[in-house]
């Protein structure tokens, strides 16, 4: 025992261990004299389905490299099957979800803001070597990232507030507007923004009840098949939060086609006007709720996020009753 | 129609298809999230030592110990009746269960293998009228209720028709309880008591508990000597809300007609720790009146075993496993 | 076997999981110090009369010091971006999670309310307040209340002895959350819990002087909300302190809300859900031993269903656990200090005097401690004293009403205005009811139900402005 914990004390310094795994592979004479032979147990990234970790369908994997073209890992490419299955999972979901108390949906954002918390260094690193950042400023991407969780988190008891009310109609008549979720929404994640861009675009859709099939950075999505396991931790209901890496393009197009999917976020597709006029297209086969990218919105994660996000995936439900004894 | 003697304060309720109907729609509404609040309540009662030994032995004594499967034999039956009979044969403070619960076809294997077995006193107790769905023909139900009594059932566990139920049809569902209840008269000259009539709601399928009420009423007027939650075969079977509720109901049919109705939960209770909720929730609903297996049963299997370990631990101090009682 | 009764053992809650000293002093600049003057006094169990502890009695010098630490503290608590304060204010929440049950039993050690209600009710509500309100402190541009409102500065704070920590949360969290700090007095005869509150804020490092507590008597409470250097003051008790309080700070820039007494009317038609209604009565009225300001202490019930509302009603109350408040069963404990019963036990007697017909759920009530069993008086008259003084206590007056006008007027016929409760199975009626009730909460087909989310406060003599919810903000910020 002692000899174990000695030895992880002396593990490599931060700004290593976020290059380690790039390094590790071909570069054990960094480590330690103690281990010359000792070699990295790599991780294999899957896809996160309906609370589970399966491997693509279609056995593909494509490989993700860090800013430099190093290798990271080959993260799974979702196929259409896979879309499927997660629309499945995530529309299964919906009815526990959306009604769980609006307590209990913003205590569980806000667990996924603790469990992040405990592997700051693991995300850290991830987010740097997706990224091309320091490790300082990667650190402040994370940051900002729990930080965000923690902002949609408080809001899940009060957009409500916010966004309803009682209206004054000119009648005998109790009449209230009441913001629901809209049901299972695709979201395309920031191209560039791995991981504070990931959380200002998920937290918001989940947190008023949606469920979500969400499908990462196309060229970084590390940090976001990592956020799964954090998810599954984090007393979250398997199926509120899929998430598919792949083609952008390939799985976008299946979710805007998908008859059974209410909403779609168009952010991952900003880069690619003609991409995002194809899906809005395919989206208004079942008039799909759209959020159209936002060059001007979208580029910096790191500003007030305001609550357009919020209401962009909520309906309004307007009950009357009458009045009189 | 003529309801029950015992009934007879309410006779006029009965008098017709609308006189019912307005009756039972005249009962009070049940509020659904006050109902379930109090059955939550109630739930957390802490019932420790003298109290927790003194509960699990009613419980017991309560079991219509249950088989009702398509896969049944004589040989299960038996086995079940030796259970009832010594359900813990490291024990013999053990009470014996109430009742075994078996299809009609099952009566007379039942009725035999308890006498010959040390099990004089536990009654059988028989599923009939096309249980559990109910959908057959009047005289098919009649007759699978004389079966079952001319077997030696000592008691008759009915379902209702929940179709006529449904589409507002209560006369139908009144003069069928009616029926079933003449049915389980003994032939003339045979001298025995009838056999006592549960009635089978299925409250999975009446869905609202203002529908358990009425059905709950409607069963009582038409001379159901118990009423029972559910057959344990559909999604939602016995819950503390509707058994509750159903107790709320028998509770004030005797307070309107002097006759006291027995209530039994089945399906779903599979632990010591459900059942003696359910006997809080009686004790303190209708009260000691109904905390006896001839006013309260609990329709279950699995049920048994748990109380038995939880017995054991009662008596040795150690936590029991499911190799020290008997799987039959 | 059946000749048995089914007896409920003693299911004691272990007392083990609360450790409380011999005595405590006051919290002041995130440290605990003796009174300038070394004053004391002793807290007991009401259930019991142990003395619990003994803690410090803060006088002129005392609140002076915690206003200044709260003053200094203000410039960087109120500094500090919102999503800082925000966590902050999650840990909180958090912490009083993980110690709820330690917290549960302090509470009803300390008050004699049933550990069944401060586990249940009391602390579930203290920490979902602050995580409310936790959320709020990054967003209150968006509360409705103008683009950045800004907070007021220290808060002085006066809270009573029936829910000491709910009502401290329900003060604390939205003063922080808004950026105040604070100094708080808990009521003389409970100030252990607010005491470990100070413990949670220290264990979630909230800077030094954000929350002070003073323990005292109505001695100190005038004192602090006197002091020029409080910038709001904030009460919940009865209502003539609260006279007082508002002549107080007449005349200066103190921003004033004041949650005071009640006699809520709770109405029941004859289509009413029964057997719920009678549970709601119930808990309207024997909840905390009704020593709540929003309890149904009226009910009205239209004659038609009067006697068998009263039959159920009665067999129900036949059914409560009187008793120690740390066995898990126990439905209705101690009365909170003998001044307390005096005051339930004379207005009772009154009752019984000015001709009112009293019945009492048969009960046995322990020798020691403060206790006064479920009791309710019938033929009543809006005359009767029991019909229009806060008993504060477990006491019901039980009025009629033939038609819904009749039971509007009777409901308002009331100084008070702070809650109210309809009991029908028609939708449209109990909106129609609760137009005309002048009450600041109105409960329908439910009673005495809290939520964070969820704004509460009194109209006319119970009071003014409102806690919880969005509404709750404005009470704390400068708008």
């Amino acid at each position: 025992m002692s000899e174990k914990s000695a030895n992880t004390e002396k593990k490599p310094a931060k700004s290593e261990a976020a290059a380690g795994r790039t390094k590790s592979a071909k570069a054990p004479a960094a480590r330690p004299a103690r281990t010359p032979v000792r070699i990295d147990v790599l991780k294999t990234y899957k896809l996160f389905v309906g609370g589970k970790f399966p491997r693509s369908e279609s056995g593909r994997v494509y490989e993700v490299t860090d800013s430099q073209g190093n290798w990271l890992a080959n993260a799974p490419q979702s196929s259409r099957k896979d879309a499927r299955d997660a629309v499945v999972a995530a529309r299964k979901a919906f009815s526990g979800w959306s009604g769980a108390t609006a307590y209990n949906r913003g205590q569980i954002l806000y667990r996924i803001a603790e469990m992040l918390e405990g592997r700051r260094e693991q995300f850290t690193s991830e987010i740097a070597a997706a990224e091309g950042l320091s490790a300082a400023a990667a650190s402040a991407q994370f940051d900002a990232a729990v930080d965000r969780w923690v902002w949609y988190a408080g809001w899940s008891d009060k957009v409500t507030q916010v966004a309803g009310g009682a209206n004054p109609v000119a009648g005998p008549f109790f009449n209230l507007s009441t913001p629901e979720p809209t049901g299972v929404v695709a979201v395309l994640a920031p191209q560039e923004s791995s991981f504070l861009g990931l959380a200002s675009v998920l937290a918001p859709v989940i947190v008023t009840g949606n469920t979500a099939v969400l499908v990462p950075s196309e060229k970084a999505p590390l940090p976001a098949l990592s956020l799964s396991e954090v998810l599954a931790t984090s007393d979250l209901p398997g199926g509120v939060v899929n998430v598919l890496s792949g083609r952008t393009r390939e799985v976008g197009a299946t979710l805007a086609a998908h008859q059974d999917v209410n909403a779609m976020d168009l952010t991952g597709a900003a880069s690619d006007a003609e991409l995002a006029k194809e899906l809005e297209v395919a989206a208004a086969d079942n008039l799909k709720r759209v959020r159209r990218p936002d060059a001007a919105a979208d580029g910096d994660w790191s500003g007030d996020p305001g609550i357009s996000r919020l209401l962009a995936f909520l309906e309004t439900k307007t009950v009357w009753h009458p009045i009189g004894v | 129609m003529s309801a029950g003697s015992s009934a007879s304060a309410l006779a006029d309720v009965t008098s017709s298809d609308s006189a019912l109907r307005r009756y039972l729609h005249g009962l009070p509404g049940v509020d659904t999230v006050g109902l379930e609040a109090r059955a939550a309540t109630l739930g957390t009662r802490s019932i420790k030592t003298t109290a927790k030994a003194y509960a699990i032995d009613l419980a017991i004594s309560m079991i219509d110990l249950t088989t009702l499967e398509g896969s049944d034999t004589p040989g299960k039956v038996r086995s079940l009746c030796a259970k009832g009979s010594n359900p813990d044969p490291s024990d013999r403070t053990t009470p014996q269960v109430a009742a075994i619960c078996v299809y009609s076809d099952m009566a007379a294997t039942a009725k035999q293998a308890l006498s010959a077995g040390g099990g004089a006193g536990i009654k059988v107790a028989s599923v009939a009228t096309a249980f559990p769905s109910g959908r057959a023909a009047l005289s098919v139900k009649l007759a699978d209720t004389r079966e079952a009594v001319a077997a030696g059932a000592d008691e008759i566990d009915m379902v209702i028709d929940r179709g006529a139920f449904l589409s507002g049809r209560y006369g139908k569902v009144f003069e069928e309880i009616q029926a079933v209840k003449e049915a389980c008269k003994r032939p003339s000259g045979s001298g025995g008591e009838p056999a006592h009539l549960k009635v089978i709601f299925e409250n999975g399928e009446l869905s609202t508990y203002d529908n358990i009420r009425r059905a709950s009423w409607l069963a009582m007027l038409a001379g159901a000597d118990f009423i029972k939650t559910s057959t344990g075969k559909v999604a939602v079977n016995a819950t503390l809300p509707n058994t509750l509720l159903m107790l709320e109901a028998v509770r004030d049919f005797r307070a309107a007609t002097g006759t006291q109705i027995g209530v039994k939960p089945a399906g779903g209770i599979r632990n010591a720790k459900d059942a003696l909720r359910y006997l809080v929730v009686v004790n303190e609903t209708v009260g000691s009146d109904w905390l006896s297996p001839d006013w309260f049963r609990f329709g279950a299997s699995s049920l048994l075993n748990d109380l038995l370990m939880q017995r054991q631990k009662l008596s040795t101090g150690r936590y029991s496993g499911p190799d020290y009682v008997t799987v039959d | 076997m059946t000749d048995q009764i089914f007896e409920y053992a003693p299911a004691p809650e272990s007392r083990a999981i609360v450790d409380i000293a011999p005595s405590y002093g006051l919290f002041i600049d995130g440290e605990f110090r003796e009174a300038a003057e070394g004053k004391v006094f002793k807290t007991v169990s009401p259930a019991t009369e142990e003395v619990l502890s003994e803690v410090a009695q803060a006088g002129t010098d005392d609140v002076e010091a915690a206003v200044r630490a709260a003053r200094a503290a203000f410039t960087g608590w109120s500094a500090l971006p919102g999503t800082e304060r925000a966590k902050y204010i999650f840990r909180i929440a958090r912490i009083l999670q993980e110690r709820a049950r330690e917290l549960a039993v302090l509470e009803t050690l300390d008050n004699g309310k049933p550990i069944r209600e401060t586990r249940d009710a009391d602390l579930p509500l203290v920490a979902a307040h602050f995580f409310y309100y936790a959320g709020w402190a990054d967003k209150l541009g968006h509360a409705g209340m103008g683009p950045n409102p800004k907070p007021l500065g220290v808060a002085g704070q006066v809270i009573p002895w029936n829910f000491p920590l709910l009502m401290l949360a329900w003060k604390i969290a939205p003063a922080l959350a808004t950026g105040n700090t604070v100094v708080l007095k808990p009521a003389e005869t409970t100030p252990l819990s607010a005491l470990f509150f100070a413990d949670v804020c220290r264990q979630a490092g909230l800077p030094k002087g954000v929350v002070n507590i003073l323990t005292g008597d109505g001695a100190t409470g005038a004192e602090l909300v006197a002091h020029p250097g409080i910038d709001k003051v904030a009460f919940t008790g009865s209502t003539a302190v609260g006279k007082a309080i508002a002549r107080t700070v007449a005349g200066t820039r103190k921003k004033l809300t004041l949650e005071l007494g009640g006699k809520g009317a709770n109405i029941v038609f004859d289509d009413a859900p029964i057997d719920q209604a009678v549970e709601g009565i119930v808990n309207g009225i024997y909840f905390n031993q009704g020593q709540v300001c929003c309890a149904g202490s009226r009910l009205l019930v239209q004659e038609s269903v009067e006697e068998e509302l009263l039959d159920s009603l009665k067999r129900r109350l036949a059914t409560l656990r009187v008793g120690d408040p740390m066995d898990k069963n126990t439905d209705v404990g101690a009365i909170n200090s003998a001044e307390q019963l005096a005051r339930i036990t004379a207005l009772a007697d009154s009752g019984e005097a000015e001709g009112a017909e009293r019945w009492s759920a048969p009960c046995e009530l322990p020798d020691s401690g403060y206790w006064f069993a479920p009791t309710l008086f019938t033929g009543v008259s809006q005359a009767h004293r029991i019909a229009r003084e806060e008993i504060f206590g477990p006491v019901l007056s039980v009025l009629t009403f033939r038609t819904p006008d009749e039971a509007v007027a009777k409901a308002n016929n009331t100084p008070y205005g702070l809650s109210a409760g309809i009991w029908t199975e028609k939708g449209s009626r109990i909106l129609a009811m609760a137009n005309k009730l002048r009450a600041g909460v109105v409960w329908a087909n439910t009673f005495n139900k809290f939520d964070p989310t969820s704004p509460f406060g009194g109209y006319q003599e119970s009071g003014f402005g409102r806690e919880g919810g969005r509404h709750g903000l404005e009470a704390y910020l400068d708008v």
